[in-house]
């Protein structure tokens, strides 16, 4: 497996999607943020949205599974759903790991 | 659940009855889309008359469409449906939904590829559904051997209604059939089904026992002496009758004489035209006498002319259902079956002009059908598969004499009264039918009786 290291400059815009404190949200905050540290360096910023507070944000990025984390920069758009206790997946899904 | 192959006509009941909810009973609705944009669905919709668009401005419903794409979600351990039920919350919300369609809901077995938590959280969505009290249609794609290709009906438990599309010999026609029904003694055929500008359409069920009140009233044939041969006093309002003979024998004639009467006595018609153009049946009714164009201008008389083969049979009865609908008819012509009896099997025929006599039985609506046989020897047999559904048959015929073929009538039947056994001869003039009336002589033939 080959590690591609973030570039220096760019900047990471995550927002993961919740729905009130269930277990599998509170994991999913725990894993992200551990893993953000270990593999981001301090180039990146989580917007956690609680659905329960702001139901009418789902529709706009497509949410149906909870907790959904969103890679919204740098571009495409990636969506990882679960509560990130695979971390291999996510750095595959996060494309910070490449296939292979 | 609504479950059917594809084009089906699933999407189509679903929205009509969030449409109809909105628009008839005041009850909003949710449309919750996996499959088309709202855009799409909008353009879909337009065509069968319904402005989705002005019901989502005035907040009668709201449509959100869903949409999933597989190669954008990585899954990464445990998670749940909690978005879904969110945003069908808030939905159901925003507009005080008490309808919700879910079409189609089974693309989520496309967009998420753990099956074990999708099936948990479908039964937990239906559910969920049921303790808020909406009434829900859930779509389904037909599969092989079940009802749904991921067999939802298991956790839809209350209805199931199948769709079905079908081709035989080229017509298309559709049926709907309830699967099931909980806590209702339910139709258990198939019932054919049209989509059509005004949307949906079943045709009433057949009535299960011959209940129908009976009139005592009569209506006159159009022709006082055949009047007479039928007891004096012409048909059984609400009857049906079959005038069947071979071409040529006066079929059309005599069923103008009887729309004919029944304008004057201000009493409305639905003439259904198998094989000409109202334009020329009208021509030529105007050579015997008859001014059926004067009613049509009246709105007493309507035509609905088609060709038979253009639609299945079951197009054809929904189509005349509607036409009986709108007009509102007192008497109905169905000039000449044999032209339904050619699309389909004796026993569709059969099953369907059931339908049809039954409907205008029940609306007391007398019914005249005119039936083409091949000839004198046949003049009896051909029609028998349908005679024991009519309670009178006339049956015209040729005669042969005296080197002249006149034009005769006879009462094969007619229930409930008591019929002249004569065969009357009949003429065609420019004063329409006279019966009774002989030919009068040639010059040649005068001298030799002299």
């Amino acid at each position: 497996m080959k590690r591609a290291a973030p570039k220096a400059a760019e900047q990471w815009n995550l927002r993961l999607y919740v729905a009130g404190q269930t277990p599998k949200c509170i994991a999913a905050f725990a894993n992200l943020k551990k893993l953000c540290q270990e593999h981001l360096g301090g180039h990146y910023s989580i917007e956690v949205i609680d659905l329960l507070d702001k139901p009418q944000l789902a529709s706009g990025d497509q949410i149906l599974a909870i907790p959904t984390l969103v890679r919204q920069l740098p571009p495409p758009l990636k969506k990882i759903i679960g509560d990130l206790s695979n971390t291999e997946r996510v750095l595959v899904g996060l494309d910070l790991v490449r296939k292979g | 659940m609504v479950c059917g192959g594809a084009g089906s006509g699933k999407t189509l009941l679903a929205i009509e009855f969030l449409v109809r909810g909105a628009t008839q009973f005041d009850e909003p609705g949710v449309f919750m889309t996996f499959e088309e944009s709202v855009e799409d669905l909008t353009a879909d919709v337009a065509s069968l008359g319904f402005d989705l668009p002005a019901l989502i401005a005035r907040k009668k419903i709201v449509v959100d469409y869903v949409r999933l794409d597989r190669h954008e979600i990585e899954e990464t351990g445990d998670y749940d449906l909690g978005g879904l039920f969110i945003r069908l919350d808030h939905a159901i919300k925003s507009v005080r939904a008490t309808r919700v369609v879910l079409d189609t809901i089974e693309s989520l077995f496309v967009g998420f590829s753990n099956a074990g938590i999708l099936r948990t959280e479908l039964a937990r969505l239906f559910r969920w559904l049921k303790d808020r009290g909406v009434t829900a249609v859930i779509t389904g794609e037909r599969g092989e051997g079940t009802l749904t290709r991921h067999g939802l009906e298991e956790y839809v438990s209350d209805a199931v209604i199948l769709l079905d599309h079908r081709v035989d010999d080229q017509v298309s026609t559709r049926r709907l059939r309830i699967v099931k029904y909980r806590g209702s003694t339910h139709g258990t055929n198939e019932y054919p089904f049209t989509i059509d500008r005004s949307g949906l359409r079943v045709l009433p069920i057949t009535s299960l026992g011959l209940q129908h009140e009976a009139s005592l009233d009569r209506v006159s044939s159009g022709l006082d002496a055949l009047d007479a041969m039928l007891g004096g006093r012409g048909f059984y309002r609400g009857s049906s009758i079959l005038i069947s003979g071979s071409a040529g024998t006066g079929k059309s004639s005599l069923a103008a004489h009887f729309v004919d009467a029944a304008c004057r006595r201000g009493e409305r018609c639905v003439y259904f035209l198998f094989e000409e153009s109202p334009s020329q049946f009208m021509r030529n009714m105007r050579s015997i006498g008859l001014d059926l164009q004067a009613w049509v201008k009246k709105g007493l008389l309507h035509f609905h002319a088609a060709r038979p083969a253009f639609l299945g049979l079951e197009q054809h009865l929904v189509a005349m259902h509607r036409e009986i609908e709108k007009a509102k008819p007192a008497a109905v012509v169905v000039d000449p079956i044999n032209e339904l009896m050619a699309i389909g099997t004796l026993g569709a025929v059969k099953a369907t002009l059931l339908r049809l006599i039954d409907h205008l039985k029940t609306s007391q609506i007398t019914a005249l059908f005119s039936s083409l046989t091949a000839g004198a020897a046949h003049e009896q047999t051909t029609d028998t598969g349908i005679s024991s559904l009519m309670d009178t048959w006339l049956l015209l015929r040729f005669l042969e004499e005296a080197r002249q073929r006149n034009r005769g009538l006879y009462v094969l039947k007619s229930r409930g009264m008591a019929h002249s056994n004569r065969i009357a001869s009949f003429l065609i003039t420019d004063r329409g039918l006279q019966l009774g009336a002989r030919a009068p002589l040639s010059r040649s033939e005068k001298r030799r009786s002299r």
